[in-house]
């Protein structure tokens, strides 16, 4: 008790919480208490009840809903991963001043707003948008093709929008495999794609996960895109969300749905953490 | 010596094509914020400004600009010294509970965005917080916060604490050491902190789609409002505008980061 290191050890230990108490404040108010709210709220109204769940796994609308997300994640996830691994291997392959003009074209568009990228996606995909009018142009179309308005122009903008977010743990896992494996791998006879399959894919699983993690989650709660590429017909989870809310005053029903999508966020990451950190998925925005 | 094998030919045309995916979106909308048709076209007829025009004298849309301008500033004010104090914290602490902050933190990186908006609303109906200047940019505080804090974490991890303790040593108090010796060093990644916490802000649209109303409607609630009605190219000037203040910002915030090594 009257150690002088321990009190003086207190007194440290009070300044550093001190020190980070604003902002814990502000996370506790602004997001802690929302969520909590939000729980609460899918299971509270004039005494408990279940009622929310049992109409967001039984009513068509919600689990179709959910069904579609999942689907268009599962895709966009592996349509980004097919065209950011290239990328990454180049930029890994190459020189550092090509890799750096490489990485920096990839993140260039991370710091677009993504209205405005939206904005850009309607102007070149809609019916009277540059691509229908170049395709015209050369002959190739007689009539206009539908390209956005539905779930097409939805995964085009959102693939887009995510890619950087593949691209950057892939490139980053790359960077630490040894080049002299591959020479190895060439001086014992395999041949270069040998090599790339059984030697330079597997070391680099650990970035396609963390890279396929960080953008199936970020898609599983995309929300301006969807509402504004989607036509009104492709219904992500969030604009469930944002319909019960805005439009039908179904708070509890609107809660359900949130806390379902975030339990299944929640899931995804722990099952991921349990094969590698979480600070290589997070770590990268 | 497998640099012109047929796989490597493929890998630079695939990569080529993706990083054209990438920056033809991005490159579209100043041709078309200069264009004079009324409806999309490309190439444009011709240059024009009046879609700039348009926006420079729309009273609805200067006044959505102020309110992003001072929510953005008015955030970095906040969220910066509170992410500091707690990244520094985080940082100097061997307290358990610690680790626990820190993920705490991070929160508003891993709840979809939806999730925090709608509760968020909930929260606000209840306090008479919506559509008021003050609840816009405590949310925005919220959600800056996280790139503040890992971007002081990562510049007070070459930073070697014992260096405060010498000034201590010396005679200096806490506060003193730490901004006469610990503060200096870690400068460029608080302003780099600041400025992302700045460009987040200014391009947050979820949150302040629930949230804000009336005169306090940021530029890019009225954005999306507008892009939801009717394709205006008057979207394109203020896009354009927007991704220039925005390219601006981060090069500046990565010539900071650059310099502090």
């Amino acid at each position: 008790m009257s150690d002088p290191s321990q009190k003086h050890q207190r007194r440290e230990h009070g300044l550093m919480l001190a020190l980070v108490s604003p902002a814990l404040l502000v996370i506790v108010l602004l997001i802690v208490l929302p969520v909590g709210w939000l729980a609460w709220q899918s299971i509270y109204h004039d005494g408990f009840t279940l009622e929310n769940y049992r109409r967001v796994f039984t009513e068509d609308i919600y689990w179709r809903s959910f069904a579609l997300t999942f689907e268009i994640s599962l895709a966009v996830t592996v349509i980004a991963l097919l065209l950011g691994y290239p990328v990454a291997y180049l930029a890994n392959s190459l020189p550092k001043g090509w890799s750096i003009l490489i990485l920096s074209l990839v993140v260039l568009p991370f710091w677009t707003s993504v209205l405005v990228r939206a904005y850009a996606w309607l102007a070149l995909l809609q019916r009277t948008g540059v691509i229908n009018q170049f395709l015209r142009y050369l002959d190739v179309i007689g009539e206009p093709l539908a390209l956005v308005h539905n779930t097409f122009g939805t995964v085009v903008a959102t693939v887009h929008i995510l890619l950087p977010f593949m691209v950057l743990p892939l490139y980053a896992t790359m960077q630490k495999i040894p080049g002299d494996l591959m020479q190895a791998g060439a001086s014992l006879g395999a041949s270069p794609s040998m090599t790339f399959v059984r030697v330079f894919l597997p070391l680099s699983l650990p970035g396609v996960l963390a890279g396929c993690t960080m953008v199936f989650v970020l898609c599983l709660g995309f929300y301006i895109t969807p509402e504004l590429l989607g036509g009104g017909r492709t219904v992500m989870v969030s604009m469930l969300v944002s319909r019960n809310v805005e439009l039908y005053n179904q708070f509890g029903a609107a809660s359900a749905v949130a806390v379902v999508l975030l339990l299944s966020v929640l899931a995804i990451f722990f099952a991921v953490s349990r094969f590698i950190s979480l600070d290589r998925v997070l770590g990268q925005k | 010596m497998t640099r012109t094998s047929p796989a490597r030919i493929a890998l630079y045309v695939i990569s080529a094509l993706v990083l054209v995916y990438l920056i033809l979106p991005v490159l579209i909308i100043a041709p078309i914020s200069f264009s004079s048709a009324r409806f999309l076209t490309f190439p444009p007829p011709s240059f024009s400004l009046r879609w700039y025009q348009q926006y420079f004298a729309n009273p609805a849309w200067m006044q959505a600009t102020k309110v992003t301008l001072t929510v953005a500033l008015l955030t970095v004010v906040i969220a910066t010294p509170c992410g500091v104090a707690a990244a520094y914290a985080i940082s100097q602490s061997k307290l358990r509970i610690m680790r626990i902050i820190h993920m705490a933190l991070l929160l508003p990186l891993v709840v979809p965005i939806i999730i925090t908006a709608v509760g968020i609303f909930f929260v606000y109906a209840k306090v008479g917080l919506v559509a008021t200047l003050p609840g816009l940019v405590l949310a925005n505080v919220m959600l800056g916060l996280p790139y503040v804090v890992i971007s002081v974490l990562a510049g007070l991890q070459s930073f070697d604490p014992a260096q405060e303790m010498v000034a201590r040593s010396l005679g200096m108090n806490r506060l003193r050491s730490f901004f006469a010796v610990t503060l200096p060093q870690i400068k460029s990644s608080v302003v780099a902190g600041g400025i992302f916490a700045f460009i987040s802000a200014m391009d947050e649209t979820i949150v302040a789609l629930f949230i804000s109303g009336g005169q306090y409607q940021p530029l890019t609630k009225r954005m999306f409002t507008a892009l939801r009605d009717e394709i205006d190219p008057t979207i394109a000037a203020i896009s354009t505008l927007m991704t220039a203040a925005s390219f601006m910002l981060v090069l500046l915030a990565s010539a900071r980061q650059k310099r502090s090594g």
